[in-house]
């Protein structure tokens, strides 16, 4: 019994929770006689295509300035990364790495002076993340109809001078990841690529971890006048956080993209940051502390929940039912975690 | 029953969590007495005002043993509105007032006199008016009372704090049945012409038959004011005076008294070879600590001396070595080993060879989330580049390194804990406090400059804790400068002891200094008995 109680404390309610709805789910599709197969490498897909965008939470909470949620600052760097390449019309792993390369210096000098920015409104990083995220999208709309892009996998079909609302990556990047050593098993179609790309962001984020940067870095985050005592510049510490937080933003939203076969211009970038706070802290993360296990399992539960659910309840209920659930559950999940004791000692 | 006494506080015991605080408390106070209540920090004084305003945290923490008794009735308010109902008052340290209301809203606060009118008598009585006119009147009788020439219809923000302290008075005798106000440390924010209108009031409330319960540490005050005086120490009443037969130095001797027992024996005197070597100057030291300002300090410290800095609570001993950190904004010239150190700016300083244990442990000196072993090792990480190997061109925090250490310092300094890896949240005060020690010794320093090393934390721990400060100062050499509120800590362990005063130095006493120099010097009272 006692190990039982043990058990549910290190996994926590929130896990078994929605770890249990995922269950029944899961028996639901089994007796509708739903494709399992399918429903596994589409799990594994999307698993991997939000893994990146959810890592990117980790190194803003280390450094504390809680849950990004500006991160479609850095998605915007992604897409303008993305866009460029297409214009030079590389494809292929060509383009998906000048994609990358030029989305991170845009990510830096962006993160930096978001950075600079926070430190001066400490205590509501959250509150004026979610809008400066909003500002930078709509913002970047008046940007997607100037920019200077002629090629015409980018404009709109009739010409003129604007960006379409979503450009079609089937002859660029399209799929790289995905495909790059892909294969089947027992019907499951495993994105071998796109999965040991995740695995070694997670890796650069660990090792940065055990570097004294990231020390000191989480020191900073976990109290600011313990790290002052210490001789540790918290405000620096705090940009770097920020500036890696939006890299990996950028850097995930190109192999979202990459996996979805399509860039989303516009307004689409408009609530990215929430089912990635939502994933993260149904991983077991906190809005000051975080693991990169916390992101594995956040991740794996949020996407499976959305796969699964899908399915079942269209065949269940009429409609949209599932779109309706999934928001319920990810907005359920942020309240829950927001409300729990926020900065507090465990005593 | 009835008897001569207005309030007889009866035998009070109080425990929080097995710590004895208050072991058996009398005080006995007649209407229209000024009763004068002395101790150090720690004896008692704000438990004992806690319990007599029936304060969540006494009922929180278990209650009390013993009786408060108004007018011959047991009374024990158990929550501080019973204690008002009784006709208990109290004027606060920190001014209890709202900035944007007139002196007459905040007499009159929630006790509004109301006027019915055509709403109210629909929707009750929460929506009556208020009557201006005899708010205002009772205001100014509560003024004049007081001897205040102030405008009842001021707005409170922007009067002078003196002021404030006068409307937070009149608020209290406003109250009908005001029998007996408590004054705690009233004075301290005054300046002195207001301090001695202010005491001249406390007389004219005592003429109107209001009992009054003086606390204070400025004794000269209470001599002239008081009727009575009872001293508090370490939770006991070890005096009861009439004024009249007092004087200051007694009064002072009684106030720090001889604690002697096994863990707290004086230090004998120790020759320095070196008189003149002084590792750390501090010249005209300003810190702006909030609740604890340096006001132009000048101290020097000995190579190789243990030095102890004391003082009573608020006076700015705290916020010296706080300053010299660069934690507060500090101004000044603070200088080491001959070079001036550059001001607020910590890393320079923990460069320099100074390391700090800080006096808030929980807050400040420890990472609660993590690691035994991290807290141990970061600083020394950050400062001297310790525990790192290269790794393909990289930092890399050597684990192993930081275990072994950790391990090696568990066992030095006698860390209790299931192993390097607990959390430090997890661990008790005194093992806390030796994390926070072991992590400033990684720093190897010259000066270890300790704050309340022993706060919160028991008598066996205090002693390794007190035991390990002084083996570093014989068998390295180190310098330590010690803060601490508990005078016989300090005398058990220093060579010189400082006594901070208003933010400045009030003198230098070696540990075996008489009991009265000390209590006169805590009290700011050693120069003027010079001088008279």
């Amino acid at each position: 019994m006692e190990d039982i109680k043990k058990l549910i404390q290190r996994v926590g309610y929130p896990r078994l929770i929605i770890g249990g709805f995922l269950l029944i789910l899961c028996i639901f599709a089994a007796v509708l006689s739903i494709p399992m197969p399918a429903l596994i490498s589409d799990i594994l897909t999307r698993f991997g295509m939000n893994g990146i965008l959810v890592l990117a939470m980790v190194p803003a909470i280390q450094a504390g300035v809680g849950l990004n949620f500006a991160l479609p600052l850095g998605i915007v760097c992604g897409l303008v990364g993305a866009l460029v390449s297409i214009e030079f019309e590389l494809a292929g792993f060509a383009g998906l790495i000048v994609s990358i390369l030029i989305a991170i210096p845009l990510a830096t000098i962006v993160g930096y002076f978001y950075g600079l920015m926070l430190n001066r409104i400490k205590g509501q990083e959250m509150t004026v993340g979610n809008y400066v995220g909003f500002s930078a999208v709509s913002g970047m709309c008046i940007f997607w109809l100037l920019a200077p892009f002629k090629s015409p996998e980018l404009i709109w079909a009739v010409g003129g001078s604007g960006l379409r609302v979503t450009v079609s990556l089937e002859s660029s990047i399209g799929y790289v990841l995905d495909n790059f050593l892909t294969f089947n098993i027992a019907g499951i179609q495993i994105p071998t690529g796109l999965l040991l790309f995740f695995a070694l962001c997670c890796l650069v984020v660990w090792i940065f971890g055990r570097t004294k940067s990231g020390v000191i870095m989480r020191a900073a985050g976990a109290n600011e006048k313990f790290a002052t005592a210490t001789g540790i510049n918290v405000n620096k510490q705090r940009v770097i956080g920020v500036i890696l937080s939006t890299v990996l933003g950028a850097i995930g939203i190109i192999v979202y993209s990459q996996s979805f076969g399509f860039l989303q211009l516009y307004n689409a970038p408009l609530y990215s940051a929430m089912p990635a706070v939502a994933a993260v802290l149904i991983g077991g993360a906190s809005i000051n502390k975080v693991k990169i296990s916390h992101v594995i399992v956040g991740t794996f539960l949020f996407q499976a929940l959305l796969v699964v659910s899908l399915p079942v309840l269209n065949v269940l209920a009429e409609g949209n039912m599932s779109e309706v659930i999934r928001t319920i559950v990810q907005n359920g999940i942020i309240i829950y975690a927001l409300t729990r004791k926020t900065g507090g000692e465990v005593a | 029953m009835t008897t001569e006494y207005l309030l007889q506080i009866k035998n009070i015991v109080k425990d929080y969590s097995g710590n004895r605080v208050l072991k058996g408390v009398n005080i006995n106070i007649k209407p229209g007495e000024i009763h004068g209540l002395v101790g150090e920090n720690g004896a008692g004084k704000s438990t004992l005002m806690n319990i007599l305003f029936g304060m969540p945290v006494i009922h929180n923490t278990g209650g009390y043993e013993g009786d408060i008794i108004i007018d011959g009735k047991v009374a024990n308010p158990k929550t501080p509105r019973e204690a008002m109902d009784l006709g208990i008052g109290m004027v606060h340290q920190e001014f209890m007032l709202i900035p944007g209301f007139t002196v007459t809203e905040n007499i009159k606060l929630n006790r509004e006199i109301t006027k019915s009118n055509v709403i109210s008598r629909v929707l009750g009585p929460k929506l009556e008016t208020l009557d201006f006119k005899s708010m205002r009147k009772d205001s100014r009788e509560a003024l004049d009372k007081l001897g205040m020439d102030l405008d009842e219809r001021e707005i409170v923000e922007g009067l002078p704090v003196g002021f404030m302290q006068f409307i937070e008075i009149a608020r209290e005798i406003d109250k009908d049945n005001l029998k007996l106000l408590v004054f705690d440390e009233p004075t301290a924010v005054l300046a002195e012409s207001e301090a001695d209108t202010f005491l001249k009031v406390v007389k004219k409330l005592s003429d109107l038959g209001i009992a009054i319960l003086f606390i204070s540490h400025r004794l000269d005050e209470i001599i002239e004011v008081t009727d009575n005086i009872t001293v508090l120490r370490d939770g006991e009443v070890v005096s009861y005076l009439k004024t009249k037969e007092a004087n200051v130095n007694q009064i002072a001797e009684l106030m720090v008294g001889r604690k002697l027992d096994n863990v707290n024996t004086i230090k004998k005197a120790r020759e320095i070879e070196n008189k003149d070597d002084y590792i750390l100057e501090l010249k005209n030291v300003s810190v702006d600590m909030p609740g604890e300002r340096v006001k132009g300090l000048n101290l020097k410290v000995r190579r190789g001396e243990i030095l102890g800095i004391g003082g009573l609570g608020g006076q700015g001993k705290i916020g010296i070595a706080n300053g010299i950190m660069g934690l507060y904004k500090t101004t000044g010239e603070i200088i080491k080993d001959g070079k001036k150190l550059p001001l607020n700016q910590p890393k320079e300083v923990l460069d320099a060879g100074i390391a700090f244990v800080t006096e808030d442990r929980r807050g400040v000196g420890l990472l609660l989330e993590n690691s035994i072993e991290e807290n141990i090792a970061i600083s020394a990480l950050q400062i001297k580049d310790r525990f790192i190997k290269k790794l393909a061109g990289m930092n890399i925090m050597a684990k192993k390194e930081i275990r072994e250490y950790a391990l090696k310092m568990i066992e030095e300094l006698d860390i209790r804990c299931t192993g390097p890896r607990q959390l430090t949240g997890q661990l008790s005060g005194g093992n806390q406090q030796k994390v926070c020690i072991a992590r400033a010794l990684t720093l190897e320093p010259d000066i270890i400059m300790v704050s309340e090393p022993t706060r919160g934390i028991d008598v066996g721990a205090k002693k390794i804790v007190l035991d390990l400060l002084k083996k570093l100062n014989e068998e390295l050499g180190m310098t330590v400068i010690i803060t601490s509120s508990e005078l016989a800590e300090l005398r058990s362990i220093s060579d010189r002891i400082a006594i901070i005063f208003e933010g400045k130095l009030e003198g230098i006493l070696e540990p075996d200094a008489s009991d009265v120099d000390f209590g006169l010097m805590m009290a700011g009272e050693y120069g003027k008995g010079e001088v008279s």
